[in-house]
């Protein structure tokens, strides 16, 4: 069935590249952000150290005897210890003119007693960050600035985010083959319920075109509705076209046969012998056209039923006396002897009506071509398998024939005068085929055609 | 003038040529392929085992020994980093400082406790308490002070006694006399009467341990306060004279701290040098560590060691420093 259905990708593998890609998006995602927090909160807790610091300091700030002193406790610098030892820096400005510490210490030039500042800068190639803060004192002589700046160095800052780094590395790293297996099984158990519907109907019989009645997912359920939809159309569809071969086998053969027994009773009162033959002509054209139609409708019946196989145990050698019986008198008016031989009865499972037809067809042709005074003989084996053979002591095929003959509409070259649609032979290998069975014919070696059914 | 201030120029280099060592020593081969230059505070008889182990080690190096005092040390490796590859001192606030202000190559990898290093380019190698040192004889039948304030009050009680007859650190000259007495400071405020009362009676004041052990020794000193319990200790045990106590209600603990300069010409031989040195702490062998090797605080209930923080260099500070000179100056120098 897939092979002739134009396959592009898989939505399982589509569903789950999908989820894949996004849960990796999302890692990415996830590491960037809860990084970018923890730098944010790793340099708040740095800043807020600095900022104690430089408060305790700035906060010891007087002016004794006329001078700016600051006379700051040993707690103001041992709070900066940390694990990676950073080093330490400050400068401490009055109006600007250094008073102590640093003088190389980058400061913002503007220290502004509202607001502390936090800027980074570089001291001796080390990266550092600086707190600023400042105080007005009001001296005997006017208001003082003085302004505190102390910085450390980011080592254990650093060192802190790469262990953090790591760390939110392998959740991203956890998350995204989490979400990779959910993914994964998502994607299943998606499939599987398309896998389920296709079971379903693929475990069909050929006649079964009821609706699908199995519970589905909504997203599957328009799907399904146009399924069930189609089917009944085809339903329908098919019912009708039976009815329409009854129809028009009815219409045409009545006719036909009306036709027939008009041109046969006037064939009786007409002597010219001219109008007599144009007469018999127009009954043989009356009786090839009653045939081919009868074939035709046969053939089209044949195809519907062989498309839509019902089986039943069919006893093939009571089917073929039947016909044996009812062609009988057709072969003793060309003195033609019918005989069936076989071994006990021959079971197949198919269907009766297409089986009889094809058979009939056979020997019909048998005993068309068959001339007089000869044997036509259907064999029965059933070991090992089923075989029908009709044998005659015809012409036979032509060599060169054999393997054209059953098509449809073919007819030998030197069939002469005889009516015939060439659909017989095609009849019977399509049942044949239906039936899971071949076909074949030869010439026989003592004279005379072989079509054998095998089964 | 003009002809003094040109011949001051001229001779300026010949002055920093002829720096005024305490002590100056060649170890190893002449003609080795590299010298070690060693600017250290400590005795050399102290670390002369030390290096001869090191040369044994590695005998292509020869050192240079060269002594001076921690405050001198502390000027002329800040004024010239690149003369010298490894600097020792007690003065461990000074030292933080260098290694803060980046003089210091940083050693990675060194096994070391953690406590005892900071910035992997500071490293302890000792625990060396501040005594008090008395003069036994000398003290006569006065009773031995186990505390500070027993030192008070004995000096308080016998004002005639003791007159110029009891010695310290002049903090303004020696380094690791500054650093006892600010980590003293900051302990108690005892250290501020001790001050006081010794600058009532007199007391003189050095710039260097082994002076005022000599002076102790000689007589001319019947006690010294915050004197190296370490070099007290090695000369207490040819005389019988020193008696040396630690003060039973604090003894500040100084750890004597080792830098690689940053500007070594041969760092990788620096870096040898302090890891031996760090080995032979951790060997703990007297013969070849004359020094008293590091022992942790928590070990030594009571005593206070001072750590290697960013907070030593709180009073390096100009304005601090020069506060605390003067409220010392204040108390200690009553005459001047």
């Amino acid at each position: 069935m897939t092979d002739d259905v134009n396959v592009s990708g898989s939505l399982r593998n589509r569903l789950a590249l999908i989820l894949t890609g996004g849960a990796a998006v999302l890692a990415a995602i996830l590491f960037v952000v809860v990084r970018a927090l923890a730098t944010q909160v790793a340099q708040q807790g740095q800043d807020n150290i600095l900022n104690a610091s430089m408060s305790s300091i700035l906060d010891t700030a007087i002016i004794r005897d006329g001078r700016v002193t600051l006379d700051f406790p040993y707690s103001s610098l041992s709070m900066l210890g940390t694990a990676a030892d950073d080093r330490v820096f400050y400068a401490i400005y009055e109006n600007g003119t250094l008073l102590s510490g640093y003088d190389k210490l980058q400061t913002p030039d503007t220290a502004s007693p509202d607001q502390n500042q936090f800027t980074n800068a570089v001291f001796n190639g080390d990266p550092i960050r600086v707190a600023t803060g400042a105080r007005v004192l009001i001296g005997s002589d006017g208001p003082r600035t003085v302004s505190v700046s102390i910085a450390q160095t980011q080592d254990a800052l650093s060192d802190s985010l790469s262990v953090i780094s790591r760390n939110v590395a392998l959740i991203g790293l956890g998350f995204f083959v989490l979400s990779s297996v959910l993914a994964l099984w998502a994607a299943s158990v998606t499939s599987g319920q398309l896998h389920r519907l296709t079971r379903s109907v693929t475990r069909r019989g050929p006649q079964d075109l009821s609706p699908v009645t199995k519970p589905v997912p909504s997203e599957m359920g328009p799907l399904v509705g146009s399924l069930n939809t189609f089917m009944s159309r085809l339903d329908h569809t098919l019912t009708q076209s039976e009815d329409f071969i009854a129809e028009a086998a009815h219409r045409i053969r009545t006719p036909l046969a009306t036709v027939r027994s008009h041109a046969e009773a006037t064939l009786q009162r007409v002597e010219h012998a001219d109008n007599r033959a144009a007469l018999q002509s127009m009954v043989r054209a009356i009786d090839e056209s009653s045939r081919a139609a009868g074939q035709l409708l046969d053939h089209a019946m044949v195809t519907f039923r062989a498309e839509n196989l019902e089986t039943e145990d069919v006893n093939l050698v009571e089917l073929l006396r039947e016909l044996v019986q009812r062609m009988t008198p057709v072969a003793d008016m060309k003195d033609i002897t019918l005989t069936l031989k076989s071994e006990g009865p021959a079971i197949l499972s198919g269907d009766a009506i297409l089986l009889q037809n094809a058979l009939r067809n056979l020997i019909d042709n048998a005993l068309k071509y068959a001339p007089a005074e000869t044997a036509v003989v259907i064999d029965v084996s059933t070991t090992p398998t089923v075989n029908i053979s009709v044998l005659d002591g015809g012409p036979g095929f032509a060599p060169d024939e054999i393997a054209t003959l059953s098509g449809r509409f073919v007819r030998g070259k030197d069939t002469g005068n005889k009516v015939g649609s060439g659909l017989g032979l095609t009849i019977a290998k399509e049942v044949t085929t239906a039936h899971g069975g071949t076909m074949s014919l030869h010439n026989r070696p003592e004279g005379g055609a072989c079509v054998t059914l095998h089964f | 003038m003009r002809y003094l201030a040109l011949l001051a120029l001229c001779l300026a280099p010949l002055v920093a040529m002829a720096q005024d060592w305490e002590d100056q020593r060649m170890f190893g081969a002449e003609n080795a392929d590299t010298t070690l230059r060693i600017l250290s505070s400590t005795d050399t008889s102290f670390f002369a085992p030390i290096i001869d182990d090191f040369i044994a080690a590695n005998p292509a190096v020869s050192v240079e020994y060269l002594v001076t005092g921690t405050a001198d040390l502390n000027r002329i490796f800040r004024e010239t980093p690149n003369d010298f590859d490894v600097v020792i001192s007690s003065a461990m606030d000074l030292q933080l400082k260098l290694a803060n202000d980046g003089f210091a190559a940083r050693l990675f990898d060194v096994n070391h406790p953690d406590w005892a290093q900071w910035h992997d380019s500071l490293f302890a190698f000792t625990s060396e308490p501040a005594a008090i040192v008395v003069n036994r004889s000398a003290l006569g039948d006065l009773p031995i002070p186990n505390t500070r304030q027993d030192l008070i009050q004995l000096m308080r009680d016998n004002p005639d006694r003791f007159q110029s007859k009891v010695g310290t650190y002049d903090v303004r000259q020696s380094g690791l006399g500054y650093l006892f007495a600010t980590q003293d400071a900051r302990a108690s405020e005892t250290f501020w009467r001790l001050t006081e009362v010794m600058g009532r009676i007199n007391a003189r004041l050095y710039c260097c341990s082994g002076q005022m052990i000599d002076d102790l020794i000689s007589g001319d000193l019947i006690m010294a306060y915050n004197v190296l319990g370490s070099y007290a200790q090695v000369r207490a045990e040819s005389s019988n004279e020193l008696l040396v106590i630690l003060p039973s209600e604090f003894p500040t603990t100084m750890m004597r701290t080792v830098l690689a300069s940053r500007g070594a010409t041969d760092p990788l031989v620096a870096e040898d040098f302090i890891r031996h040195l760090l080995t032979l702490q951790a060997n703990g062998d007297p013969t070849h560590f004359p020094l008293p090797p590091l022992s942790p605080s928590e070990a030594n209930e009571g005593q206070t060691t001072i750590a290697l923080n960013p907070a030593l260099m709180t009073y390096l500070d100009q304005m601090k420093r020069s506060a605390f000179i003067r409220e010392w100056e204040d108390a200690i120098v009553q005459d001047e």
